[in-house]
């Protein structure tokens, strides 16, 4: 792969509900933001991705509405319908194949809907959707799942939740910084077993932009240039019956993809973060063992010995994930700006010291049916 | 946020959406529909090359990326493969809570159907056996199946 890399990036600060910012103020918001950052302005950038979700937004053709928020015109705007990483991974096409630089921006506002009315909206409107079922009680069948193959706790997720709340304190943009303990999660109001309400992100505002440029692009630009060493995703089937929930195999086809390309052959010792995508706690020790830090039906024991804490081996969702701000879609992207920061040395109280290469993922379509993986480093 | 905005009520404006939507069920969803109102029975499907018995019915496999139309009768009974008992109400489930989803592994079939379990909460465990309870009234909907109770 040619080399690319992130010069600039952007985000809101996530919160409940913004009453101040419409999506059209929210785009304009980081897309300025992360022109500053990279010291560029908009007649440097070559194109454009937004992504958006037409349910989320209330709106048809949701990505073109936001065009000029993006700086868009007279550029060429594309437009995803997916998580951040994946319309981040359609930007770093576009500079692969011959953009100097993309623009990928993504905005979310879930107050304004309903969340578990458009989450039901993704499943089969001929067998499935009639049951009613939504993310968190589908992601309850996969927690369910993992929890009785290998004999994982709820009490274990439950860490994961107390440590990502933890990291939050320090990330001055998560909407939910929090001290609580694993009593806490396990005492809070049981939604769909065994996931409980301190289990689940939230519902948040918020936006994200990120810039890709080529190689003599980055050169340019002010900030020291992130790298993309690699990029790679995967998709398991769509109905949740035809897939083994506790065995994320679409994760560990990406992850063996993006770890080639890399060079990584010992994700362990070589990958210093991660930044995942924990819409439920559960979802932390499964992703991670689907990305090879673990064996198969490890994760809750890689928990217990605190190994993704801010002090251990592999620091995982210093940010605070998730966990702590669910902007839909917005997501994923906030995974690789938090991965940029780390590297870029710029994370203020929640920087991971020495952190030279990381790890950040998204998830699209429910319990994670596609995975989106990139390494990202401090060297080409 | 502006300072002046916290002087004042926001302002927001009410969505009017309430697009008309219908799905065609299409050739494979119209057997499968039918076949549980007409005749109480839960057909599946099974691909040639791989061997793999769909319930619901498939048009294509979806991995060996080839035609099915090859139609068996399912039981209908089977074994929960992963359950959630929701304890939380939302305005678009078919029945109040606590009620069950279950994934189970049909009789006869290689992948596990979504569908819901009402009654016998507390017996309800991973590898459990369960038998389809058909409503009186059939329409040609998933909810022909009116649950899934615990054998």
């Amino acid at each position: 792969m040619d080399p690319i890399a992130i010069v600039g990036v952007a985000q809101t600060r996530y919160e409940r509900r913004k009453r101040d910012k419409t999506f059209f103020d929210l785009v304009y918001e980081v897309t300025r933001e992360a022109l500053n950052d990279a010291g560029l302005t908009i007649h440097d950038i070559d194109t454009i991705v937004t992504i958006s979700n037409d349910f989320l937004d209330g709106r048809t053709i949701s990505g073109m509405a936001v065009g000029d928020a993006a700086g868009g015109a007279d550029k060429n705007i594309s437009t995803v319908e997916g998580d951040g990483t994946f319309g981040a991974f359609y930007g770093a096409m576009r500079v692969l194949g011959g953009s100097k630089t993309a623009l990928v921006v993504a905005h979310s506002k879930g107050s304004e809907g309903d969340v578990q009315y458009i989450t039901n909206g993704m499943f089969d409107p001929i067998y499935q959707r009639l049951l009613g079922i939504e993310a968190i009680s589908a992601s309850a069948l996969q927690a369910n799942c993992y929890m009785e193959r290998y004999g994982i706790s709820e009490e274990q997720f439950a860490q994961v939740s107390v440590k990502n709340h933890g990291n939050a304190m320090h990330n001055p943009l998560a909407q939910m910084p929090m001290e609580i303990t694993v009593d806490d999660v396990m005492n809070s109001r049981r939604i769909s077993d065994p996931i409980k309400l301190l289990d689940c992100s939230p519902v948040t505002d918020g936006a994200a932009a990120i810039i890709i440029a080529n190689e003599e692009a980055a050169q340019k630009a002010e900030r020291r240039p992130v790298w993309i060493r690699g990029i790679a995703h995967c998709s398991d089937d769509f109905f949740l019956g035809d897939r083994d929930l506790a065995d994320p195999r679409s994760l560990r086809d990406a992850s063996r993809r993006v770890y080639a390309m890399a060079g990584i052959t010992e994700p362990l010792d070589e990958i210093d973060l991660v930044e995942l995508y924990d819409a439920f706690s559960y979802m932390e020790p499964l992703w991670l063992e689907g990305m090879g830090f673990c064996e198969p039906g490890t994760g809750g024991t890689m928990i217990d010995r605190g190994i993704s804490t801010m002090g251990g081996r592999l620091p995982v969702n210093p940010s605070g994930g998730v966990l702590s701000a669910n902007p839909v879609l917005v997501a994923g992207l906030a995974r690789i700006v938090e991965a940029v920061l780390q590297l870029r040395g710029d994370a203020g109280a929640r920087q991971v010291d020495g952190a030279r290469t990381a790890l950040a993922h998204g998830i699209n379509g429910p319990c994670g049916q596609s995975h989106c993986v990139w390494i990202l480093g401090q060297e080409r | 946020m502006s300072d002046w905005l916290n002087e004042v009520s926001g302002l927001t404006q009410k969505g009017q959406i309430a697009v008309p939507c219908t799905w065609w069920v299409g050739e494979v969803g119209s057997r499968f529909l039918i076949a549980l109102r007409d005749e109480k029975k839960i057909l599946g499907n099974r691909c040639k090359k791989c061997s793999r018995v769909y319930v619901p019915p498939r048009k294509n496999c979806g991995r060996c990326f080839v035609d099915i139309d090859d139609w068996l009768e399912l039981g209908n009974e089977g074994a929960v493969i992963a359950h959630t008992i929701v304890r939380q109400p939302f305005k678009l489930h078919p029945v109040d809570t606590p009620f069950a989803y279950a994934l189970i592994r049909l009789d006869g079939a290689d992948v596990a159907f979504l569908h819901i379990i009402t009654d016998n909460l507390d017996s309800l465990r991973n590898g459990v056996r369960v038998r389809a309870r058909f409503r009186e009234k059939q329409t040609g909907h998933i909810l022909d199946i009116e649950s899934f109770e615990i054998v």
